[in-house]
């Protein structure tokens, strides 16, 4: 197994939109093994408040070296992150889980919401470094422009040119729901392997479509989480037929066939 | 000086040193093989089994509190067929000891995973889960009520060839009443405390954060009383006495060996930091090397009351 428990060193911490956050860290080990979808446990704080660790999924590795996050501050946990400053030091555990699997696919969409987006552009980076890159579209959702920051601009840069966006408020691209993007784009004739990350909501509008149009969809799954290496069993979800054992996001996933799991 | 002697002795078991993962908390130990040299612990507590295969509760199963967790897993297990044929394979070769933690329905389930177990090569002893507090059935009847919990601990013990621990429910009004009663029931140790029932409530949705509504509480918030339930135990009964609740440091073990505890489980600090099994046995060794200790018998029951 090719999972690390590493003292990560903060080279930058960025402030990309009031509530959201871009971390890079110093945690070598981890940055070689990781694939895109993969996640690792973060420390919060060395003391006993919040006590567990946080899940959080790789946004990027960077020259096999540096690992970088992007998170929303929704709790005490992110908040405490979110004030670590360059120098200090945290304790990482990871790669964790499976990642996004695209082998032998031409036709990729890649469908993120919020947070959500933050695995994917891992994932685009990597399709996009491929000596043949298939063909690539990416439809983005946010509440506003600002919720999304500097990433249209991070994906326009990695090559990733056909890419657009939807928003709650309409400040930019589709004023309405990512998912209402995807029959826009997507011409039915391509056999489409769509990953999806973001709310429930919304990977549940994404898998509806991806269902109507015959298309395969992978989703990266979201859950609370104690250890993230599958001892606390905290992690479960109900398969499909909501029967037989339940599948655990750490071990089974984050990243499931969308037709593995309960959408309920 | 020597290298500082931690080996300690449970019946007529010798275990390394005296830092053992919590059932539970550790899986089945391969788990944690990226982080932890396994032959370095004093053992391993594997995940509690059952007769058949058990699917555990709906989720959500655990919520953050404040210096803890509360979970409601549900004993969700692979069952005793598979755990032989599938994960004691492994076990054999970690170094260490490994303890099986088993659980049931009804004393005729909790003795044919005793007479089953005995035949299989590889373990230790078994743990008796007599107080997990989140089945509805079974579970909690045998560990609140003193003739209960000996009368299970005397069907497990007559079916065994293994030494028998009994772990016991901090959910009871004297702890005292219960340690007698397993030591009466034939164990050859008892472990404490499993988790204390607990619940949270979500105040937006006015919903309880748990699916199953009450769960067990675990981590540093239960730590004050799980030392208190040991030292009284401790001092109750003449078997040996393993200590667990919410131990995350190699000071919270000492505490509990210094309360009278032979040896120590560690179980949510797995989850928080998967080495701290490793770095309590560590942290041990260098507290007797810088106090001149030799063996870990001088601090076993070492409280000084006056």
């Amino acid at each position: 197994m090719h999972q690390f428990e590493e003292q990560a060193e903060i080279v930058r911490q960025e402030q990309l939109a009031p509530e959201i956050f871009r971390l890079t860290l110093n945690a070598p080990q981890i940055a070689a093994a990781a694939r895109p979808g993969q996640f690792v446990m973060v420390q919060t704080t060395a003391g006993y408040d919040p006590l567990l660790r946080r899940p959080l999924s790789i946004h990027q590795t960077i020259g096999n070296a540096q690992v970088q996050l992007m998170y929303k501050v929704v709790g005490k946990g992110t908040r405490l992150l979110s004030a670590l400053t360059p120098g200090k030091t945290i304790q990482l555990t990871g790669p964790l889980g499976h990642g996004f699997e695209l082998a032998g696919k031409d036709s990729i969409c890649l469908v993120g919401g919020g947070m959500g987006i933050a695995p994917l552009y891992f994932l685009a980076r990597e399709i996009m470094r491929t000596n043949t890159p298939p063909k690539l579209i990416i439809l983005l959702g946010a509440r506003t422009a600002q919720e999304l920051g500097p990433l249209p601009r991070d994906f326009h840069d990695i090559g990733a040119t056909e890419t657009f966006f939807a928003t709650d408020d309409g400040t930019l691209g589709h004023h309405g729901f990512v998912a209402e993007l995807i029959e826009k784009h997507l011409v039915p004739e391509n056999k489409w392997a769509v990953c999806t990350c973001g709310p429930h909501p919304m990977m549940k509008a994404v898998v509806g479509q991806c269902r109507k149009q015959g298309y395969e969809c992978q989703v990266s799954l979201e859950t609370m989480m104690a250890c993230g290496i599958s001892a606390c069993l905290g992690c479960a979800v109900p398969r499909s037929d909501l029967s037989g054992p339940y599948l655990h996001v750490c071990k089974d996933g984050p990243v499931f066939k969308a037709e593995e799991v309960a959408w309920l | 000086m020597n290298q500082p002697d931690l080996r300690i002795t449970i019946g007529n078991l010798v275990f390394k040193n005296p830092v053992l993962t919590a059932s539970g908390t550790f899986g089945y130990a391969r788990e944690f093989e990226p982080y932890v040299s396994l032959n370095q612990l004093g053992g391993v507590v594997v995940k509690g089994i059952s007769l058949e295969p058990r699917r555990g509760n709906p989720p959500p199963r655990i919520v953050e509190t404040a210096g803890g967790m509360l979970n409601a897993i549900g004993l969700e297990n692979v069952g005793l067929d598979r755990f032989i044929s599938e994960k004691m394979d492994y076990l054999r070769g970690i170094g260490t000891r490994v303890i099986v933690n088993i659980l049931g329905d009804s004393l005729e389930e909790y003795q044919t995973l005793a007479q089953r177990l005995s035949d299989v090569e590889g373990i230790s002893a078994l743990e008796v889960n007599i107080s997990c507090p989140n089945v509805k059935k079974g579970g909690v009847a045998f560990g609140t009520d003193p003739a209960m919990a000996e009368a299970v601990t005397r069907a497990v013990c007559a079916h065994s060839s293994l030494p028998v621990i009994v772990k016991l429910s901090p959910n009871v009004t004297d702890i005292t009443q219960i340690a007698r009663a397993v030591e009466a029931g034939g164990a050859q140790a008892i472990s404490l405390i499993n988790t204390l029932l607990g619940m949270a409530i979500d105040v937006r949705s006015r919903r309880p954060r748990l699916a199953n509504i009450v769960g067990g509480l675990s981590g540093p918030a239960i730590k004050p009383i799980a030392l208190r339930m040991v030292w009284q135990a401790a001092q109750a009964v003449k078997i040996p006495v393993i200590g667990i609740g919410g131990i995350t440091t190699t000071e919270d073990a000492l505490e509990f060996l210094l309360a009278g505890a032979t040896a120590i489980e560690v179980g949510t600090a797995n989850f928080v930091n998967p080495r701290a099994s490793q770095e309590i046995v560590e942290g041990i060794g260098r507290y007797m090397t810088e106090n001149r200790i030799n063996g870990i018998s001088e601090v076993i029951g070492g409280l000084v009351l006056s």
